[in-house]
């Protein structure tokens, strides 16, 4: 596919992927290019070591980002992604492990300082557990707040909501009460897939049986 | 704030042993919301602990419940201070996906407005860097430069700040030619004057250089280490800007230099920042001397909307416009990683796409983030005063940090 689009431009990606796989072995599960980005999955209890042969081996110094994604139908439902930079080599990496909610992976902060923030953040949003983080508490959410956001089976208003009491003097937490249903719009069209059933259509369903 | 006061052994006297204070989240110089518990040495700084979070508005979960097309304006709201830096991760990712071709002038448009924003982004940055450090009329003279950006957003996008004027695709409607003569007669005459005015005051001014020479200098190994981007890598002596190693829309066509700096101070964060408003000056003269004529978003009717002539006209575009403004396009499965250079550093969009005409996961990448978990690390074993000038250096704003 000839690349007409004018999204960073980085070094190229031929044959990064075989000398990546010659590298890190079996620790290595999948590697794949899509999309004109290097994507490569590592076995869970290895990415501290995967990681750091990377950035010892293969001049990626920086991690600039770790990502959290959930895929609820999947038995280890979160992916965490680290985003890395080689600023020598003008390249980027995605590397990804799999995760359950109660199988922990193995913290970065030994090989980059800025991982202890970003494993927090994944932690909140998303409950997953790195293990060896030594500040493992919540970043983004307020303090005292239960569950994990980013979760698909959250709730897009969240289950509590603050106001200040006249009364007592202070914030309150009171259940959420919506004035108006969230409305959620479905747009996809009818001949494309949509899976719900239209207005009235139930009623020719219903002659039938 | 907590003492312990304890007897010194030596004298009887009282001393004071560490406490800690607040530091925000409504002071001044926190730079909006930011709440920092120091742990204090007398007037020495033993060790930082930045809150953060305080502004999270759940965006990333919000996009995943919007379209494409309904997603951008959050992008806006992100980093208040540069709109338009935050768009242009957001719309190349998507180009990205979808391998989108944007005509040329969209393209320069879309640089000559990304550097517009970080005139913008720097006039604010710098005004409040310097207030933080005691001087007051900078910042008011710096002012009345955004306050001409702002204008000139206006005039292009309808909105002073949040534009929600790129569009995957190109940008969302043409700029009159008056506009840009206007842009080109002010880069000419009215920025350096005011500029070169405003910077007089301050780059050679002995408090000012007192209160940030040799503050929070920071290494090249720890720099990368910490996921430095931006004026706070460049600061630190390593020459790396995302437009010049990985040019995105027409960057690699205009010929600007990327300022470094020797020292890895605050001071040299400031200077770095001072010569990048000179060189998007430069940069924004190229782009309107070499921008040809022609479409400013993509002919490709699947994906951006008709102009509202043709929709009096063809069935086509009506039908076009319907489907995009309801059921939005869909975008092909699959994950990209794009970050652009804003203002303040990398600004990445890491955007999941299940092939539906929503994103799948939206995971956003702060610059602040990784620059405010380095405070502890930099500000440990300076006086408290010297806080506020390292933060005003990082250059943090907190729609973006908490997301």
């Amino acid at each position: 596919m000839t690349v007409v689009h004018s999204a960073p431009r980085f070094a190229s990606n031929d044959g990064v992927i075989d000398t990546l796989a010659a590298s890190l072995g079996s620790m290595l599960t999948s590697a794949v290019e899509q999309h004109g980005e290097i994507v490569l999955t590592i076995a869970r209890g290895e990415i501290e070591n995967a990681l750091r042969i990377l950035r010892d081996q293969h001049e990626y110094q920086q991690l600039m980002e770790i990502a959290g994604a959930d895929y609820p139908e999947r038995a280890e439902r979160f992916d965490v992604v680290y985003m890395l930079l080689s600023v020598t080599k003008n390249h980027r990496l995605l590397v990804k492990v799999h995760a359950a909610e109660n199988t922990p992976v193995p913290t970065v902060t030994t090989l980059w300082p800025n991982a202890g923030w970003l494993e927090r953040e994944v932690f909140d949003l998303y409950g997953v557990i790195f293990e060896g983080n030594q500040d493992l508490r919540r970043i983004l959410t307020d303090y005292g707040f239960e569950g994990h956001p980013f979760r698909k089976d959250f709730p897009l208003t969240g289950y509590v909501e603050l106001r200040y009491s006249q009364e007592q003097g202070r914030v309150v937490y009171e259940p959420v009460k919506l004035n108006q249903d969230l409305r959620q719009f479905d747009f996809m069209s009818p001949w494309e897939g949509a899976d719900y059933v239209l207005p009235g259509d139930e009623k020719a369903e219903g002659g039938k049986a | 704030m907590s003492f312990t006061l304890e007897e010194s052994p030596t004298t009887g006297h009282e001393v004071i042993t560490n406490y800690t204070i607040n530091f925000g989240p409504q002071h001044p110089a926190a730079h909006g919301v930011l709440r920092m518990v120091l742990e204090l040495d007398g007037e020495i700084i033993e060790r930082v602990d930045p809150h953060v979070g305080l502004l999270h508005r759940g965006t990333e979960k919000l996009i995943e419940h919007k379209t494409y097309l309904q997603a951008l304006p959050y992008f806006d709201r992100l980093d208040y201070c540069s709109p338009l830096g935050m768009e242009h991760s957001y719309v190349l990712a998507v180009e990205k996906l979808l391998n989108l071709e944007v005509p040329l002038r969209g393209q320069y448009l879309r640089v000559l407005f990304a550097e517009l924003t970080r005139i913008c982004n720097h006039m604010l940055n710098m005004g409040s860097h310097v207030m933080d450090v005691g001087a007051m009329t900078p910042n008011l003279w710096l002012f009345e430069i955004r306050e001409d950006c702002l204008n000139f957003f206006e005039r292009a996008s309808g909105a002073r700040m949040h534009s929600a004027w790129f569009r995957p695709g190109g940008v969302h409607q043409d700029v009159p030619q008056a506009l840009l003569d206007d842009i080109a007669t002010w880069l000419d005459d009215r920025l350096p004057r005011l500029f070169d005015d405003a910077m007089s005051l301050v780059i050679d001014n002995r408090i000012f250089k007192q209160r940030n020479v040799d503050i929070a200098k920071v290494s090249k190994e720890d720099a990368l280490a910490w996921g430095f981007s931006g004026p706070m890598i460049r600061a630190a002596g390593i020459p790396w800007d995302l437009r010049k190693s990985q040019p995105y829309d027409v960057y690699d066509r205009m010929d600007f230099e990327v300022p470094v700096g020797t020292n890895s101070d605050c001071y040299d964060r400031f200077m770095v920042r001072v010569e990048e408003v000179r060189q998007s000056a430069r940069i924004m003269k190229q782009c309107i001397a070499q921008m040809p004529q022609g479409p400013v978003a993509s002919t490709d009717g699947k994906v951006s909307p008709p102009k509202r002539a043709e929709m009096k006209q063809s069935m086509e575009s009506l039908i076009h416009h319907f489907k995009l403004y309801t059921e939005g396009f869909h975008v092909p499965a699959g994950e990209v990683y794009v970050a652009t250079e804003s203002p303040k550093g990398e600004f990445g969009v890491y955007l999941v796409s299940d092939g539906s005409n929503k994103p799948y996961r939206c995971k956003i990448r702060p610059t602040a983030f990784s620059h405010l978990q380095a405070m502890d690390f930099m500000c440990k074993g300076h006086m408290l005063p010297d806080a506020t000038a390292i933060l005003g250096a990082i250059d943090v704003v907190f729609g973006e940090c908490d997301r």
